[in-house]
């Protein structure tokens, strides 16, 4: 297993105001990200746990893609992997914010 | 609470679409109980992960591939919990398993409001196997529990995983179960006969004698599961809210005619060595049928050799 953690700053905070989201499964080439709304809303913290490891500079380049497309201000990420490869990793993270900003009735 | 029309709209048309063996253990949770009414307890947020799976360097899962919480069934109060047969392969560890003994201790608890179990498990994992045979055993302690003060345990079977090993035991405990083709049910699987006695007993790699000896139109028509239903949310919705109104409750008179019910079986197939053959002694004479059968033709066909009976178990 190998850990990684980033912090960025970014612009704008994620809509909504549900506190937390989780999507996917951890299985081989999936993963599962837990988000919560806990953070300061010029913050995004990314925790990531990989059964895949040596990919570190890859995970550095999907997630700061990710914080420049989405600018998830005030998320904390968390990321139990798999071994996705980047295009799902990319896509979940994209879910996991897209389903905290949904309205929450 | 009042709800918009559209969500409630939406729901329908997704529980109808949503294939259960497809949907994750969270998509059944949420189509399966009425729009918006799961809360779950010890969410994937408290990190109530696995503490053996690190030292074997495997990937966690905050909620351990168990959901547990409660909701609304057709605005009746349930109890649910659930397994993802995804992560790693649904078995039972000691949190996984601790999660659903708790749960079981709520019921037994508070024997008004039923459970809904939706299986989907290999058995106990084997990176924590001592763990998990300990939890198997606390979970049917405390099933029998549950039922004992009055509660109804209602079993959903139709994921990936099927329901093996101590899945199987727990799902023989409960009061009614609920089957879909691609549910399998059993103790031992495939593989684990195979390589324990020899391709000669068992070939895992048949696939049709796996399911025809451990699929669910199988365990329909022998009677180990109530209620046969199609591949969707809709399917499995219908069968859980009526088996907890028609599944037995539990007394001596219930175990005596379950004791019945086995006895005659084995009196009935006891000598038969292939599923098709006890399909045919049960009076069906196309029995290769059988396993092509679309669904509402086999339900009638089932119904018609053995309907289904809920003084037992």
């Amino acid at each position: 297993m190998e850990t990684f953690s980033y912090h960025h700053k970014v612009p704008q905070r994620a809509s909504g105001s549900k506190p937390m989201a989780i999507v996917g499964v951890v299985a081989s080439g999936n993963l599962e990200v837990l988000v919560e709304r806990v953070l300061p809303d010029t913050d995004c913290e990314l925790d990531i746990k990989t059964a895949a490891e040596g990919f570190g500079a890859v995970w550095k380049q999907v997630v700061a893609d990710f914080v420049e497309l989405r600018s998830p201000g005030g998320l904390k990420l968390s990321v139990n992997d798999g071994g996705a490869r980047p295009d799902t990793v990319a896509l979940r993270l994209a879910q996991a914010v897209r389903l905290i900003e949904e309205a929450d009735p | 609470m009042s709800l918009a029309p559209v969500a409630k709209r939406d729901a329908d048309e997704q529980r109808k679409a949503v294939s259960w063996y497809e949907a994750s253990a969270r998509e059944r949770v949420r189509l399966l109980l009425d729009v918006r009414s799961f809360r779950e307890f010890i969410g994937p947020e408290k990190r109530e992960i696995s503490p053996h799976l690190h030292i074997f360097n495997l990937p966690e899962q905050f909620d351990d591939g168990m959901i547990v919480g409660r909701g609304l069934l057709d605005g009746q109060k349930v109890f649910i919990a659930a397994q993802e047969g995804r992560f790693m392969g649904g078995a039972f560890g000691e949190v996984h398993g601790a999660k659903l003994t708790g749960l079981l201790r709520a019921v037994r608890d508070a024997p008004s409001i039923p459970l809904v179990i939706l299986f989907d498990t290999g058995g106990v994992r084997l990176q924590e196997a001592n763990a998990g045979e300990l939890a198997i055993a606390e979970i049917v302690r405390a099933l029998i529990e549950a039922r004992t003060a009055g509660a109804k345990v209602v079993g959903l079977i139709g994921g990936r995983a099927g329901c093996y090993g101590g899945g199987g035991l727990i799902a023989g405990c409960c009061s009614a179960l609920a089957v879909s083709e691609q549910g399998r049910i059993s103790v031992s699987g495939p593989e684990v006969i195979e390589t324990n006695r020899g391709v000669e007993e068992f070939d895992s790699k048949d696939r049709a004698l796996v399911w025809r000896t451990m699929g669910g139109k199988h365990r329909r028509l022998i009677g180990g599961a109530d209620m046969f239903v199609d591949d969707t949310i809709e399917s499995f919705r219908v069968a859980a809210i009526h088996l907890i109104r028609c599944s037995s409750g539990f007394d001596t008179d219930v175990l005596e005619s379950e004791q019945l019910r086995l006895t005659q079986r084995l009196q009935q197939f006891g000598l038969c060595t292939d599923a098709i053959q006890i399909w045919r002694a049960a009076g069906i004479k196309d029995a290769e049928a059988v396993p092509g059968m679309a669904t509402g033709d086999f339900i009638a066909l089932a119904n018609k050799i053995r309907e289904p009976r809920y003084d037992a178990r």
